[in-house]
């Protein structure tokens, strides 16, 4: 399909589609720029950035000295435009960090210091009473708190959907399951060869994750290799919401920056994530010893969270690069530009790295001149469930598919799947991390195949090549004809 | 679909249509059967297997023959069933009038008023996320009552190579049926050391075939990448906690939890229905009221039931009262508590009148034989054995406690040899 198009330069290809590169792809489509993105996976964020702990974070727990450090403050003051431009879950709840005695009571000034020195805002020092006044129920043997009312709590993967669908509104090309095999030098240009096509570039951008190292390899680049550290994240049953209202953080210690207690965009509990190095660029499996750490930690700071509790668990790998910190900038090869080893804080610098690219690609001879047509917002369709009663009236009346409920769980209709697939759902978890349609307590039992049904319907593929992430995730297999003794026609036969 | 019916019922499956049909006994002029599946018959449908009706018919049906069966009396006495319709909210208007908020493909959202509710939602199945495996998350792991809707209603199946956690009745099912569609089914693992099927599930389903039933067993570790390559099985201590160093791996492509299903309240809950911590559905007088007045509840949103024929019992009283209800029959209260005692797990309805015949239904926490079955001084009951898979029916006379003043009687039950 793509051989067809007519051979023309790109100005610039990203490599990787996380949010760091759905940012430098939306941060570069307000220029008049032929931009392309390549992710090796069926739908953009399905990499670290779809499995984080989704906080934004203030940045009172790092120094300037490292550019990760630096970096922190400006991109969590760049989160409250970019949420009322593109619209995905975004809230400021504040975090407290929690002293458990003198001592740490000592360190919590030292990093209001800190973090005022860096221009975080409203840091505040709590003591014993306030805290239990504001959380009730964390451990009474706690002596003091930090709070940062700038942090905030994301749904981290629509803000990857948004950003990369604000960005091909403005005209970038995207491709998926397009992985970057290898990277030509030529003279005035680089080449970028995935499974289909041969991607002519003027500059290339290395947003690879936890592959970025291997993507340097490929233009023969090795002065750093990428160490995964995994993390695993428990998420708690409904019934746990509210037992605390802020992002609750241990003070870090010189080896760890602990377990967090995280009350997440939708509601429910998080805790985690655990920090392990693994040699396994796709070990995102979780174990039992992390569950065991990650409750007895919790436990400490907050006694009523027990691992029973536990609905749902994922593990994400943070990039570690050999440096400990972001390697960001040009390389020795003309056009190749590393954006690489964004660990934690990744996710909040994310806004940030991408406007810093764009000085370093000026600096490199890009001409920046400004997309006339450039929409900053998104329309995001209308959730139903959170919409007012004649509201909800109206848009059941106006279109069947909003009277069609799909996912009872979290109330999700058919016109809301719809909307998912147009906008670049391609697979089961791709329509479930847009709007929640199978995420609910039932986990899909009841929706997997109505969904399954308007995947294959609307991307018109048979219902077997569905799967639940891209790759060899698949569903389901046909029986063989005439083997089946299927009591009569399926659920969809109606259509 | 009118503004404006006796009873309304929630839930097209066999709790629902049964209470539909009789509440039109019971002299209602119109009912409202409110489902949101495209046809109803509930969770049947996908039951393609026979073995249901044994005691309601005195026949053996399969699951679409026994729901047809109501689904047609249903439409031959004019009930309303709205398919494609979904009740997203339930308000009490004033001591006679309930509101019903219906989504629904053909009307929108529409608000219908009502004398009296029927709760019958059915229940969902327990998911991976409740018992916590470690290890990936790959494709291929999901419920066994997924898997028969895959296998049963739209003619695909769900892997080759299947491996099945738990004993519960549909993945028993799902074995003999997988096997019949060419899968290699490697076993089923059993934390606890006693099927949770029915018996004659696990001799038709699995020994009939050479399926392991592995007892004391469980899943330690899920593997693979994109789709399950391998599990990790262990055996388990008296903690249930799973002894690695016994433990094996078995190559598979599929894992099918059947590990428990749950009632769905969550619409019960929202308008302040009291729920049994121990059933998950609603506490219901011996009427099979509940909390709220004019809102009755039957089958698996109730209790999960293990036969159907005892879902459709319960729904003909459910529907009866609601059919009282609507026409202004007030009953006095209960008078007396029903309490679980020693080896009961739970007991419904949870409270009692004199005067009147009642059938309880309760499930034992443990197995037993021989034993014996005591409801205070009233009855002693001796039974040959008592399994928790398998629910206990005891009815009893309306003289019963004509010379019981209490206000409570215990259910226990002891050994006996
Ligand atoms: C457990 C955990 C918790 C975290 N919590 C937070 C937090 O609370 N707050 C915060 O700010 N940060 C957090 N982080 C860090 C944050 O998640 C990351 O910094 C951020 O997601 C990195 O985004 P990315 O785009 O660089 O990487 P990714 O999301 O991994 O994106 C890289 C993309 O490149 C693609 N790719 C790789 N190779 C190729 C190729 N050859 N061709 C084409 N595409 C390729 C991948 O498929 C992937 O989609 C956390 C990280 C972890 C692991
Ligand atoms: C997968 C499975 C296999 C079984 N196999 C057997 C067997 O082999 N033999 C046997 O005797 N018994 C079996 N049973 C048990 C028996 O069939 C069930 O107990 C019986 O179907 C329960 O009937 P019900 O009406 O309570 O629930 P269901 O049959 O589940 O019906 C509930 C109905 O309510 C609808 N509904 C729910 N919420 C709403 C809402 N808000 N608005 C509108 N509609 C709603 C649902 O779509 C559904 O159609 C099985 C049960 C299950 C779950």
């Amino acid at each position: 399909m793509c051989a067809a198009v007519e051979r023309r330069m790109y100005d610039v290809a990203i490599i990787g589609g996380g949010v760091v590169g759905c940012a430098i792809a939306r941060e570069l489509s307000r220029f008049a720029l032929r931009t392309v993105l390549l992710e090796k996976d069926a739908e953009v964020g399905f990499g670290t950035s779809k499995t984080n702990s989704g906080i934004i974070h203030p940045g009172h727990h790092s120094s300037n000295e490292t550019l990760k450090g630096r970096l922190v403050v400006p991109g969590n003051a760049l989160f409250d435009q970019l949420h009322d431009e593109l619209g995905f879950a975004f809230r400021r709840i504040g975090e407290l960090t929690v002293a458990r005695d003198k001592d740490e009571f000592g360190k919590l000034e030292e990093m209001k210091a800190l973090g005022e020195s860096k221009g975080v805002p409203g840091l505040e020092m709590w003591d014993r009473d306030k805290l239990n006044r504001e959380e009730p129920n964390l451990s009474r043997s706690l002596v003091g708190a930090l709070h940062a009312p700038s942090a905030g709590v994301i749904n981290p993967y629509e803000f990857a959907f948004a950003l990369i669908e604000n960005a091909q509104a403005n005209g970038l090309e995207l491709r998926v399951d397009a992985p970057a095999l290898d990277v030509d030098l030529r003279d005035d240009h680089l080449e970028v060869r995935t499974p289909q096509e041969s991607v002519p570039a003027r500059f290339v951008i290395n947003c690879a994750g936890v592959f970025a190292d291997r993507v340097a390899n490929m233009v023969g680049l090795d002065d750093f290799a990428i160490h995964p550290r995994k993390g695993e994240e428990y998420l708690l049953d409904k019934r746990l919401r509210g037992v605390v209202r802020r992002l609750i953080f241990p003070v870090p210690t010189a080896v760890t920056k602990g377990i967090l207690i995280i009350p997440t965009y939708d509601g429910t509990l998080m805790v985690g994530p655990t920090a392990e190095d693994t040699d396994d660029r796709y070990d995102v499996t979780t174990t039992r010893e992390g569950a065991e750490k990650v409750f007895e930690s919790v436990r400490k700071i907050c006694p009523p969270i027990d691992e029973r509790a536990t609905i749902a668990e994922f593990a994400g790998l943070r990039a570690a690069s050999t440096s400990g910190d972001f390697i960001i900038g040009p390389t020795s090869v003309r056009g190749f530009i590393n954006v690489a080893g964004i660990q934690s804080p990744g996710l909040t610098a994310s806004p940030a790295i991408a406007r810093m690219v764009l000085d370093i690609l000026r600096d490199e001879g890009l001409s920046l001149v400004e997309n006339p047509d450039f929409d900053p917002t998104n329309e995001p369709p209308p959730r139903f469930e959170q919409q007012s009663v004649e509201r909800r009236e109206e848009l059941a009346s106006s279109d069947p598919g909003f009277g069609r409920m799909v996912c009872r769980c979290e109330t999700v209709t058919e016109a809301e799947i719809s909307f998912a697939i147009d906008r670049g759902a391609r697979t089961l978890d791709g329509v479930k991390f847009r709007n929640r349609a199978g995420m609910g307590r039932c986990q899909g039992g009841f929706c997997t195949p109505r969904i399954m049904e308007m995947l294959a319907e609307k991307l018109d593929i048979p219902l077997h090549e569905v799967t639940k992430r891209g790759g060899g995730s698949w569903l389901v297999i046909p029986m063989e004809s005439g083997g089946s003794n299927a009591e009569g026609d399926g659920p969809c036969s109606d259509e | 679909m009118n503004r404006r019916y006796d009873v309304v019922v929630i839930g097209g499956g066999p709790a629902g249509l049964g209470a539909a049909l009789a509440a039109l006994d019971a002299g209602t002029e119109s009912v409202l059967v409110v489902e949101r599946e495209p046809e109803a018959g509930g969770i049947l449908r996908q039951c393609i297997h026979s073995g249901f009706g044994l005691h309601h018919f005195k026949e053996e049906l399969t699951g679409p023959e026994y729901a047809e069966r109501f689904v047609q009396k249903a439409i031959d006495r004019d009930i309303d069933v709205v398919p494609n319709a979904y009740v997203t909210g339930l308000a009490l208007d004033s001591d006679d009038t309930r509101l019903v908020r219906v989504l629904s493909e053909r009307d929108g959202l529409s608000t219908i008023e009502c004398s009296s509710v029927v709760l019958a939602m059915g229940c969902r199945e327990r998911t991976r996320g409740a018992i916590r495996i470690p290890g990936s998350r790959p494709a291929g792991v999901l419920t066994a009552g997924l898997a028969q809707k895959m296998v049963n209603m739209m003619g695909y199946l769900p892997g080759r190579r299947i491996a099945i956690l738990g004993s519960g009745d549909i993945g028993l099912i799902m074995a003999r049926r997988l096997v019949l569609e060419g899968c290699d089914v490697v076993g089923v693992f059993e934390i606890l050391p006693y099927s949770n099927g029915l018996t004659r599930n696990v001799v038709q389903c699995l020994d009939d075939y050479g399926i392991p039933l592995h007892l004391s067993t469980t899943v330690a570790e899920i593997h693979g990448r994109d789709r399950v390559e391998a599990i990790t099985v262990a055996p388990v201590g008296a903690d249930l906690q799973p002894d690695m160093s016994k433990a094996w791996r078995e190559t598979c492509d599929t894992l099918l939890l059947s590990i428990g299903l749950i009632p769905e309240n969550e619409l019960s809950q929202s308008i302040g229905a009291n729920l049994d911590l121990v059933t998950g559905g609603p506490i219901v007088s011996s009427s099979m009221e509940t909390s709220l007045p004019g809102v009755f509840a039957c089958g698996n949103v109730l209790h999960v039931h293990d036969l159907v024929d005892f879902v459709t019992e319960e729904a003909l009283r459910a529907g009866r009262f609601a059919g009282q209800w609507a026409r202004g029959v007030r009953r006095p209260p209960d008078t007396v508590s029903l309490v679980p005692g020693r080896n009961v797990r739970y007991s419904v309805p949870h409270t009692l009148s004199p005067d009147r015949p009642h059938t309880i239904y309760l499930r034992c926490k443990e197995r037993m034989q021989p034993c014996v079955l005591r409801v205070g001084d009233l009855i002693n009951k001796k039974l040959s054995f008592v399994v928790p898979a398998e629910m206990i029916r005891l009815k009893i006379r309306p003289s019963l406690l004509d010379n019981f003043y209490g206000d409570r009687l215990t259910i226990d039950i002891d050994p006996r040899d």
